[in-house]
């Protein structure tokens, strides 16, 4: 029943928000296209000559580019799958009858408030460090040569510490829809002889296909754009072994000082990113419905 | 009939729940006792896991290395300056989208949510250009404004959720009275909003306190958070373990709490309300 007057009082509430977010989408973005096209470089004072799609040929036949853009897919596709497949037991256990649940669950979601570069320092120096590092010493105990992380498998390195921080929330979203999963239903399973294999398998993973389709979505996101942590441990090296698309695109923006180059990476980048978001505006929009 | 609990399998579950908790919590129970332990103690082989000489030395050499408290300081203006500013831009345009909705208004969310796609380092290049000659860089202006921009759209769709739950008869009924909107806004919305206000503030303290690529891109010294200042210690003349322990406990321990409180409303504000 909202009068001509409400909704014009609506509509100009929602205004600031809207008009800011446009501007905030609209404006680099244009800045973007248009930088692409540029011979642009900060060093260089004969810059802004129009060059057609030349940096988008130079960007992704760069050898940088294919080694970042697979980087980037082993990154995004480990981390997942290590979120998911621990999280989904780690959900199962704290959906249990638990003494204490409330002190394991502040545990186990602690990692994700920890800011990006303090988990990588921690991560790189207390533990991975192939000398004084924790994980050094556990080696050692087990009279294995310990690993040098960071130079022997810098890629997996940081896998681990993203995966640390992500574990948390993929958990406690799955655990968040554990919880609702009706209590009867599992029940009447049980009551029926399920074995617990098989009410797994036909009752909680089916009840979980929708809240693990918002944890790959949402991480993914993330994931892509992945950059502090890479940043504070090994600066992309060695050589681009642990150079993802982001880090790749910051580093011929603000190192290099290429700007045309680095926009079209940037547009590569925006891209890969909307193909995600196309999926999980959907799987959202769908929810909005009901 | 409740399904009958085995005492053993409690026990079990109970130990297997605190085994992963602990390994979870591990790194940061481990960057909390480096921190009180000398350098020479942190890079100790075996190390010391409780028996060491205690010492709060590492978090006065903090303060005196490299100013502590003016990064907090920074940390806390724009973390909490881009919420505060993003809450007074949202509550309007969540309130009317919740409760005078229109054909468009799902397209308006979606859209909303589609900036939030946008990866940062696909406008890095232009913003980094205006804010250079705009004087931004390095300012807490410059940082305050780009975080509230960032966080603006889960800011939205956190306080749509929660006032859609809000039952409209309430509304009707309050108007029924003659209340005006201004009234019906102060005396009936707000007390029922409170909580998903609470809870928003909450979620984007936490985001804003630990974003770290803007704040890695856009400042370097004068107005360099805790996040940037944290990432002064990955240079190798910077590697005091010890030191870099306390530093991360500090820059960490207030954001954890915050964090204890809000984990309920986390999964909902982040998931953009698929999972309640």
């Amino acid at each position: 029943m909202a009068t001509r007057q409400t909704q014009l009082l609506a509509r100009t509430l929602m205004t600031p928000a809207v008009a800011l977010l446009l501007i905030w989408m609209i404006v680099p973005l244009a800045l973007t296209i248009y930088f692409s096209t540029l011979h642009y470089n900060l060093l260089d004072p004969d810059s802004g000559r129009f060059v057609g799609l030349d940096n988008f040929r130079y960007f992704l036949t760069d050898p940088a580019f294919l080694a970042s853009l697979l980087n980037t897919l082993v990154l995004v596709g480990s981390v997942l799958a290590l979120t998911i497949l621990l999280g989904i037991p780690l959900a199962l256990l704290l959906d249990q009858p638990v003494m204490g649940r409330s002190v394991v669950r502040l545990m186990v979601i602690a990692p994700f408030f920890v800011m990006p570069t303090v988990s990588a320092l921690v991560w790189k120096n207390l533990l991975m460090h192939p000398v004084s590092g924790l994980f050094a010493w556990i080696a050692t105990l087990f009279g294995l040569t310990p690993i040098d992380w960071f130079n022997d498998v810098p890629l997996l390195a940081i896998i681990l510490i993203v995966s640390w921080q992500w574990l948390p929330f993929a958990t406690l979203i799955l655990l968040t829809a554990l919880q609702s999963l009706d209590e009867e239903q599992k029940e009447a399973a049980e009551m029926d002889g399920a074995p617990a294999l098989s009410t797994f398998i036909y009752i909680t993973l089916p009840h979980l296909a929708r809240p693990i389709t918002v944890v790959i979505l949402i991480e993914t996101i993330f994931l892509l754009t992945v950059f502090a942590e890479i940043f504070v441990t090994t600066g992309g090296g060695p050589g681009l072994q642990t150079t993802n698309i982001a880090f790749l695109i910051y580093s011929q923006a603000l190192i290099q000082y290429d700007v045309g180059s680095a926009s079209a990476g940037g547009l590569v980048a925006v891209v890969i990113a909307n193909i995600v978001a196309f999926f999980l505006v959907r799987v959202v929009g769908r929810n909005l419905e009901a | 009939m409740a399904r009958a609990v085995t005492t053993r399998r409690k026990i079990i579950s109970t130990a297997a729940a605190w085994l992963a908790g602990f390994v979870i919590f591990f790194p940061i129970l481990w960057m909390v006792l480096t921190s009180f332990k000398t350098e020479l103690e942190a890079f100790a082989v075996p190390p010391s896991f409780l028996f060491f000489h205690w010492t709060t030395e590492n978090y006065a050499a903090v303060q005196q290395r490299s100013d502590y408290f003016l990064h907090a300081f920074n940390s806390i203006v724009v973390a909490g300056g881009s919420t505060l500013i993003a809450l007074a831009i949202a509550i309007p345009a969540a309130w009317s989208m919740a409760f005078s909705p229109t054909k468009r208004t799902k397209d308006i969310l979606l859209w909303m949510l589609s900036t939030k796609m946008m990866p940062p380092v696909g406008v890095l290049v232009p913003i980094y250009l205006i804010y250079r000659n705009l004087g931004l860089l390095d300012t807490l202006t410059g940082l305050t404004v780009i975080l509230c921009l960032g966080n603006l759209p889960i800011v939205v769709w956190m306080l749509f959720t929660y006032f859609k739950d809000i039952p409209k008869d309430i509304l009707e009924a309050a108007r029924m009275d003659g209340a005006t909107i201004g009234r019906e806004l102060v005396y009936v919305l707000t007390p029922m909003a409170v909580p998903g206000l609470a809870s928003t503030l909450l979620l984007n303290l936490i985001l804003a306190w630990n974003e770290a690529f803007w704040t890695l891109n856009l400042s370097t010294s004068q107005a360099a958070p805790l996040t940037v200042f944290i990432a002064s210690y990955s240079s190798p003349e910077g590697l005091f373990w010890a030191k870099l322990s306390a530093a991360s406990t500090l820059a960490i321990a207030p954001i954890l709490v915050l964090g204890w409180l809000s984990q309920r409303q986390l999964v909902r504000g982040l998931t953009f309300g698929a999972v309640k």
